[in-house]
């Protein structure tokens, strides 16, 4: 009776099974892979070639090319890992909690590059590695909040338990970013002062702005290719039982991964 | 309803006075890390008077981890924990009722003994008040994100550091407040703003936390 009417629904609900979605990730992820090295290409050559240097900076500022679009990626993706983890635990779907489950080591990856670049650029900028500005510091705390994710979900053998739980914690910890923000914010005018302010920059040239937008495209499209081949891993490993399975061919690769 | 909440409440802190020894850990770990700073940072007064607030939330936060493992475990493993899930009663009022109780056994002894220890750091008395009051908004708001934890790593290997993982980064707010206030009494811009920002946030765990907190126990126990 489920099964019918999961059958019958619209073409959306049909690839909420894993047996449905593996293939249309597969040739989802060749493309948005295909794009993302495009869109990357052209927004380095246009951060490295085409945008002026800056007056204040040098070239140093260059690295805004991988930071900020880095850093965006890092926070959209907690969203994007949390939404998942909610419409897993709504409608108790599987594919929902692997999707969250394979968003999370590319979301840790951009927290990590974020924050790797950012001290790269604020050695010759500021003339320090670190900083405990608000910034800086929600990005740790961000870290740490994948880090939790993927730790838990490490700890619990049964999948099913692992997505639940994993979803609830990416949950709580969704509401509590703008509450780390705002908090981190706080403390910090509160201690220092604006010493290093990152919102006074000064307006961007119209391709620097392009530069680091191609960018951005460049890691989400890559984003995309990357959490759907991690998901098609996962499908394989949790469904390496199911005759689909050894019968599409790919039960050589289940084995290698099991 | 109000009955079960009252009987919970009981049962815990009874079981907790009949097994005083686990209450006096948690203080003492307490005690301890705090009296562990001035001999790492050295006893400049002026230093330890700065550092004080900060010392005894780090401090009291980490005691509040300490005992959260201690919260459902027992109840776990001699099947308790299963009847509430089945009760008639709410999970949730439960799960309240217990967190309840585990600050009144683990949280509340901190902010007794806090001012004492902020004496040792020569914290002056003027502020003693708002330390302890800090403290009583914060410590509830420990014990209730610190439930979600604690249910979501029941009976899963190395339970004690996963938690930290876990609930340390939630903390954060918690803490930068709840230190935070007084230091803005003592920079003259007094805490009312940290205070109503503790409230707050104890609202909303209070709200909250009991709610996900009977969630991450259903997904555990299943």
């Amino acid at each position: 009776m489920r099964e019918s009417l999961i059958a019958s629904g619209p073409i959306w609900f049909r690839y909420a099974s894993p047996q449905a979605f593996f293939p249309l990730a597969g040739t989802l992820a060749r493309w948005f892979g295909a794009a993302a090295a495009a869109f990357c290409c052209l927004g380095l050559y246009l951060g490295f070639f085409v945008a002026p240097t800056d007056h204040q900076q040098g070239e140093a500022y260059r690295i805004i090319f991988i930071h900020v679009p880095a850093a965006w990626m890092s926070m959209f993706l907690y969203l994007v890992m949390a939404f998942w983890a909610a419409v897993g635990l709504i409608f108790n779907t599987r594919l929902s909690g692997m999707m969250a489950s394979a968003l999370a080591p590319t979301g840790a990856l951009f927290t990590f590059v974020a924050l790797w670049t950012g001290s790269l650029w604020g050695k010759p900028t500021w003339g320090t590695w670190w900083v405990w500005d608000a910034r800086l510091t929600s990005e740790l705390i961000l870290l740490f909040l994948y880090f939790g994710f993927m730790a838990l979900q490490a700890a619990i053998d049964d999948p099913r338990r692992a997505d639940k739980a994993g979803a609830l914690l990416a949950l709580v910890g969704a509401v509590n970013i703008p509450i780390i923000y705002f908090s981190v914010k706080w403390w910090n005018t509160l201690h220092q002062g604006a010493s290093v302010s990152l919102t006074g920059a000064p307006t961007m040239a119209a391709t620097m702005f392009a530069g680091m937008a191609v960018m951005a495209f460049g890691f989400w499209f890559y984003s995309i290719a990357a959490a759907l081949m991690r998901v098609r891993c996962i499908i394989l490993e949790r469904e390496r039982a199911s005759p689909w399975v050894s019968q599409t061919g790919v039960a050589n690769c289940a084995g290698r991964i099991a | 309803m109000l009955a079960t909440l009252r009987c919970v409440i009981y049962r815990d802190v009874l079981l907790a006075v009949r097994r005083r020894s686990d209450v006096f850990t948690v203080v003492l770990f307490f005690v301890i890390v705090v009296s562990l700073f001035p001999l790492g940072v050295g006893a400049e007064p002026a230093l330890l008077r700065a550092i004080a607030p900060g010392v005894i939330w780090v401090a009291a936060l980490l005691s509040s981890m300490l005992a959260l493992q201690r919260m459902f475990s027992s109840d776990h493993l001699d099947g308790t924990l299963e009847q509430m899930l089945l009760s008639a009663t709410p999970l949730g009022v439960i799960v309240a009722a217990k967190i309840g109780a585990h600050w009144l056994i683990s949280g509340l002894p901190l902010v007794l003994i806090a001012p004492v220890l902020a004496l040792q750091f020569d914290l002056s008395q003027d502020y003693l008040d708002i330390l302890v009051l800090s403290l009583l908004l914060g410590t509830p708001v420990l014990s209730l994100i610190g439930a979600i934890g604690a249910a979501l790593t029941l009976g899963l290997r190395g339970g004690g550091a996963l938690l930290s993982l876990l609930i340390l980064p939630l903390y954060m707010p918690v803490l930068i407040i709840g230190a935070g206030a007084v230091e803005s009494a003592a920079a003259g811009l007094g805490a009312l703003a940290h205070l109503s920002l503790l409230g707050g946030f104890l609202v909303i765990a209070a709200a909250f936390a009991p709610w996900a907190t009977a969630v991450a126990l259903r997904i555990s126990i299943e």
